[in-house]
Formats: C-alpha cells, structure tokens, sequence
C-alpha cells in the first residue's frame, strides 16, 4: 500500500506545484489527443453518416472493416507510421517523423475507425426513424445529411469522446513514431513507461493520477458543452 | 436546429487552436536541433537528463535523444531517421561503420557491467568471476532475466554466456527469459521474481526500485562497457545535419565535455568514466 498513498502525496504535490516540465507534457498530451480526435471526428463522422444512408457495392465491406479496426493495435499503426515517415520511407522528404506531427497522425488513424463505426451505428437508427421524413420535403440525401447528423449530436461528441480517449490513454503508437524526445514529444502515457523503466514506480503512477484526472475533465467539459449544444 | 453552424465554428476553432498551439511549442520553431539514437542506459541512468542542457548552453545545439537499445538505434540511423548514433557494442558499431553508414567511430567514455542477483544469492555465486557465475547459474538453473533486444547490453550478454562455454540459444531452459525490453524493464522484472539479471552500472545506481536486488559479481575485466559515439554518413543519407552532428561530437571528446562527463554522479559515485583519449577503446 505504501506505494499508493506515496503516489497520492507525489500527484498532489505535482499538481500543486506546477512543474514546468510537467506542464509542458499535459499541455503536449492534450493538444496531441485532442487535435488528433478532432481530425478523426472531421474525417470519420461524415462518413459513418453516409454509411448509414447510402448503400453501395462495397459499403457493407468498409463497416465490417471499421469494426474490425476497432481493435487496431497503436503499435501497429504506430510502425506503419513510422516507416512511412521515415527518411527512408515515401514520406521521408517531409522530415516530420519524431515530431507531434506524426504522433497527431498516427493518433487520428486510431481514431477514425471509432468515429466511423459509432456514427455509423447510430446514424442507422436515426435514419431508419427520420430518413423518410427528410427525404419527402424533396431533399437530396445529400442535403438531408446536415440535419440527420444534428438530429444525432449527443451520438456524435460520444463518438469524439471515444477517440479522444483512444488517443490520450495509448503510448504504443506515439512512443514509435514520437520517440519520447524530452522536452519536445514525450507525453503522460510516454512518460508513465519511462518512469516505470527507471524503477520510479510510485512517481510513474502518480502521472497515471494526473492523467485520469485530466480525461476525466476533458469529458466533464464535453458533456457540459454538448448540453448546451441540445438545450433550447 | 441552427445551432449546428455553431458547433461546427467552435470545433474549428478549437482545432485551429491547438493545432497553433503545437506549431508554437518552443521546440518546433527553427532551431539547432539535431536526433541522437542511443541506449536505453545513457537515459535511464540520468546522463542525458544531467548533460544536455549542459551541451544547450555550451555549444547551442538541442539534443532529441531517442533511447532505444544499441541494435534498434543503429537500424534507425540506418533508415537516416538519426543524425547521430551513441551506443555501447563496439563490434555492431564496427559492423555499422563498414557497412557505410558511419563515418568515424569515436570513443566517449566506459563503465562496466554488474551481475545484479537476489542478496541472499541462492545460486552462490557471489564473488565469482563472471564466467564461473553464469556456468553455475547454468547448472543450478538459476532465474535469470536477459534483456532479447540486441541492446549493448544483451551483445555483452550473450558474448559472455559463449566465452563461458555455454551455447545458450539451445541450453536455455524455462529458467533463461528472454524479455525484449530496456534495462529498467528487465531490473523491475527480476526485482518483482528474484532472479539474475547483467545491468550496466550506471543504469543500477540510478535505479529506485531495487527490492531484494544487490550487486553479485563486479570488478571483472571481462565486463568493461565502453560507449562509443559515430555521425551518420551524408553520402547515405542527405537529410542528416553534418555540422551540428560533428559538433556534437567534437563538444562531447573535448576536455571539457569529458569532464562534464566524468561529473555526473549519483550518491557521490561516478557513472561514467571518459576517455576519448584512448585510441584502442
């Protein structure tokens, strides 16, 4: 037990101060994660939408295969990131590999297949509810598309909230393609295996602290924005 | 309804935001920056904690510091995603070196492995040279934890198990575990299941979660450790940053990098030794 009441005291005494480094990693982690959760909320959530209301050759395919990538390891995606971005890889010229640029792209990967696959999963039921109705006002389905996503928001900052937290607990992908530099891409989840690695046991696990309180105010933060969003 | 537009104008924002906000990081602006891919040990140990900003404030050059395992920091120059490569096996920097992808091979600094076991020591095989102790941890099928990664330190392992006579790709038993990861993971591995495990020093004497564990053998010639220090070849790979690389180089082999070195200690102990003097190490 020591080492939890150890690690209380070491995550109170971390928040109070405020260390710098410290901070710049929160700050690292959360703009990472939450940059890579909307991109994959831009990209996946309008085509888990048109998913749900068009079906053609090969849409069942892409939702069987976003489900199946609901279990896409980070260390996967991370690797294939990586020699991408490699210098010796085709995107090497773009020299982002070790930068949070790569780590926000290998976080949206995560992402997208989430969004994809709970936007589409709801979009179904709403349309099956509502499509008739948007489409007998003489609507294109295209345009009916605006109107059946707002009818399903709360579904919507879910799906957000599930890549966002996709993204802030794994360390598989960002630790290959960010390598953990101090000071420039080491993040909670990175820092947390470091730790642990040099034996600060009850240090690592008040960065765990730190970390759950930090996912737990991001959601707090949504839900109360997305009440605002459906209230009157 | 028109509430959508809203939303949608909040979340762009807040995108553009934080996307601003990592472009305006300190780190990512132009500067002297240059990758080193080095061991797992130069980190956990604190060295480069203690020696960079020393290096930011002598010679301006920030330093990102992968710490992978000398096999995987030497694949990495490889694919030219490093400018610099500090790593301890000299015959896979050789190896590197011939191959093309280094240029000069300079020698930094040394320390020496440890044996690092259960106190109580129940293979007895404390105070043993090193190649005795591993013949008998052999024999008495003594938990052992090796490192599996082909990091400096898993090189220096298996060439001690093969000078000891043992062939231990086919001699090893349930009681041999090969672990595939850093030296903190494999000292927290054998702390939580007293068992055997070869740690370079100073990678130990940082270590904060010893347990049981204490030093069983030490101070045998046949466990020296040196670092050496090498620039990945531009004719290789043209992205890579010659004259901050060299730099770097020169800072560290100076008299005065040498003595930064020799200034890191935990407890009042040295960790590293310098001596880029010696041309044979």
């Amino acid at each position: 037990m020591q080492d939890f009441t150890d690690a209380l005291y070491t995550a109170a005494a971390l928040i109070v101060h405020l260390d710098p480094e410290l901070r710049g990693i929160v700050f690292l982690s959360l703009g990472v994660s939450l940059t890579a959760s909307f991109c994959a909320f831009i990209i996946g959530s309008p085509l888990g939408t048109s998913l749900a209301m068009y079906r053609f050759r090969g849409s069942g395919a892409i939702i069987v295969i976003a489900n199946a990538l609901l279990g896409l390891p980070p260390v996967v995606v991370g690797l294939v990131v990586y020699l991408l971005l490699s210098r010796s890889g085709p995107l090497g010229s773009l020299g982002i590999l070790f930068t949070p640029t790569a780590m926000v792209i290998a976080q949206t990967a995560l992402g997208i297949p989430i969004v994809v696959a709970l936007v589409h999963r709801m979009t179904v039921d709403n349309w099956a509810a509502y499509g008739d109705a948007l489409l007998v006002d003489g609507a294109s389905r295209l345009r009916a598309m605006v109107p059946i996503m707002l009818i399903g928001r709360e579904g919507l900052l879910t799906a957000f909230l599930a890549a966002f937290g996709r993204a802030i607990a794994e360390v598989g992908a960002i630790i290959i393609v960010g390598g953990n530099i101090r000071g420039y891409t080491r993040t909670m989840t990175t820092a947390i295996a470091l730790e642990t690695s040099k034996g600060e046991l009850s240090f690592a696990l008040a960065l765990g602290i730190i970390l759950i309180i930090l996912s737990m105010a991001v959601s707090m933060l949504s839900l109360v924005f997305g009440r605002a969003l459906t209230a009157r | 309804m028109n509430r959508w537009p809203q939303f949608l104008k909040t979340s762009v924002i807040a995108l553009l935001m934080t996307g601003a906000g990592l472009m305006g990081s300190p780190a990512s602006a132009q500067e002297k920056s240059i990758v080193v891919a080095s061991t797992t040990s130069t980190q956990d140990s604190g060295l480069f904690g203690y020696l960079l900003p020393i290096v930011k404030e002598k010679t301006g050059i920030v330093v990102k510091v992968l710490a992978q395992g000398t096999g995987q920091a030497l694949d990495t120059a490889r694919r030219c995603d490093a400018d610099v490569v500090f790593v301890h096996a000299k015959s896979a920097e050789e190896k590197f070196l011939a191959e093309g992808f280094g240029i000069k091979r300079y020698p930094v600094m040394y320390n020496d492995f440890i044996l690092i076991g259960p106190k109580d020591d129940p293979a007895g095989i404390k105070g043993k040279d090193i190649l005795t102790a591993l013949q008998t941890l052999k024999t008495k099928d003594a938990p052992f934890i090796s490192r599996g990664d082909r990091s400096g330190t898993n090189i220096a392992e298996l060439a001690l198990w093969q000078e000891a006579g043992i062939d231990i790709a086919k001699d090893k038993g349930p009681w041999y575990k090969e672990i595939g990861q850093g030296m903190g993971a494999a000292l927290n591995m054998a702390s939580a299941s007293n068992a055997y495990v070869l740690s370079d020093r100073g990678t130990w004497l940082a270590f904060q979660n010893r347990g049981d564990l204490a030093i069983v053998v030490e101070d045998d010639k046949r466990l020296f450790n040196q670092y050496g220090v090498m620039r990945v070849n531009p004719a290789k790979c043209p992205s890579v940053n010659k004259e901050l690389g060299q730099q770097f180089i020169d800072w560290l082999i100076s008299p005065q990098g040498q003595k930064v070195i020799a200034g890191y200690k935990i407890n009042g102990q040295q960790l590293f030794y310098p001596n880029a003097n010696d041309p044979n190490a």
